[in-house]
């Protein structure tokens, strides 16, 4: 065979033989290189089928909306007593501090409502979304804090408090709507989604923990006493009432609270991984519905 | 003979009086130094360590209260766990690949 090759390229030109050589080893890489970009390319889309099939093939008696109960959808005590802890849930303060923030004029006379694609009622399940203009993801916090900031108005801590209650209020009015997270055909988008992905994945702190160890690997397993909540809606009931707290706390307040729990140095809220790593998170929970504001353990 | 004992003697000061020499600011300016080249290079990698931070800090505030041997011992360790953590930023920039849902 290779004797028959040779001999076919022999009976060419000098000339000849060098262009085809060089235009086969230029085939061969482009399509070598095609194949390794068609393999890591970010692929959104096949990434929410396979997160999703990941977590209902790990618990095949759970309904898929019920992943956005966290830790409570894991252990039948706890449904319980989350059940009856709804009755009187601990996030009701907030919930009415926060609707009455958010109808509250500014110095200016304009309300959170004028910031907002419909008025801000029932929108939660849209972001965080990809901003064309700012060049980055926006999340519901940063757009809290751009609307106050753009009306004069002082913006509030990403952590807890105002930022808790309005957010509060907002994903109150979205119950029940479908996680709707979108990734426009922007090389930015996309690249920011694999930033998250990356921030997920990606071990940190001196304990050597990803997101992942804890919400993928271990979901329903208890890390001291707590019952780890799986990765699949686990933005869905932000903000919570978090018992360990003693108050409300954010997405923002999660995230850092949970790298320093691994001895990492926590990044700023709302830095670029962390509302990259919420743009991943939520994508890939598309179709389940928010249930925020939330109570945990 | 002659030769191997002056040697024998700079190997037993050197393995067994040296160390226990205390610390002095030289040691520790030179140890914290170091330390904190490390831990500003995680800062940089955005991956610090929250107990490399507590070590640098420790270091420092042993020196301020004249306990140099603490010093050191604090920037040591500061700065290995400070190199632990820009490892592990080397590695998991491919190996996160490796948990992912596929």
């Amino acid at each position: 065979m290779m004797r028959f090759v040779s001999g076919l390229v022999g009976t060419r030109p000098v000339g000849i033989r060098l262009a085809v050589t060089g235009l086969a080893t230029a085939a061969l890489t482009l399509g070598a290189a095609q194949i390794v970009q068609a393999s890591e390319a970010p692929n959104p889309p096949a990434d929410l089928k396979a997160f999703q099939a990941f977590f209902k093939d790990k618990f095949p008696k759970l309904k898929r909306e019920d992943f956005v109960n966290g830790p409570y959808s894991m252990d039948e005590g706890l449904y319980r007593q989350w059940k009856e802890k709804e009755e009187f849930p601990p996030y009701e303060f907030a919930l009415d501090k926060g609707k009455e923030l958010f109808g509250k004029p500014f110095r200016n006379g304009k309300t959170f409502a004028d910031c907002f694609p419909n008025k801000g009622i029932g929108i939660r399940q849209n972001y965080p979304y990809f901003d064309e203009k700012q060049g980055k993801v926006v999340t519901l916090e940063l757009a809290v804090n751009q609307c106050l900031e753009s009306n004069g108005e002082q913006p509030y801590s990403y952590v807890k408090d105002d930022m808790a209650a309005v957010t509060a209020y907002m994903a109150f009015t979205s119950r029940g709507k479908p996680f709707d997270i979108k990734i426009p055909n922007d090389p930015r988008a996309l690249a920011a989604y694999n930033n998250g992905k990356r921030f997920f994945y990606a071990r940190r702190g001196q304990l050597n923990f990803s997101c992942a160890s804890c919400h993928v690997q271990s979901p329903g397993e208890r890390i001291r006493a707590e019952v780890l909540a799986p990765a699949l809606g686990i933005l869905n009931a932000m903000p919570i009432y978090r018992s360990q707290w003693g108050g409300m706390g954010t997405i923002s307040r999660r995230f850092t609270s949970c790298n320093s729990q691994v001895r990492s140095v926590p990044l700023k809220p709302q830095d670029e991984e962390y509302r990259d790593l919420e743009y991943y998170l939520s994508y890939v929970s598309n179709g389940l519905p928010i249930s925020g504001p939330g109570a945990r353990p | 003979m002659r030769a191997l004992i002056p040697a024998l003697v700079v190997a037993f000061v050197a393995t067994t009086v040296a160390p226990a020499i205390a610390a002095g600011e030289a040691d520790y300016k030179a140890a914290y130094a170091a330390a904190d080249t490390a831990n500003k290079e995680a800062a940089r990698l955005r991956n610090q360590w929250t107990t490399a931070v507590k070590a640098l800090a420790a270091s420092k505030k042993a020196a301020e209260a004249g306990d140099f041997d603490k010093a050191v011992a604090s920037a040591k360790l500061a700065e290995e766990l400070s190199k632990a953590s820009i490892h592990q930023s080397h590695e998991q920039a491919t190996a996160w690949k490796d948990m992912e849902i596929r």
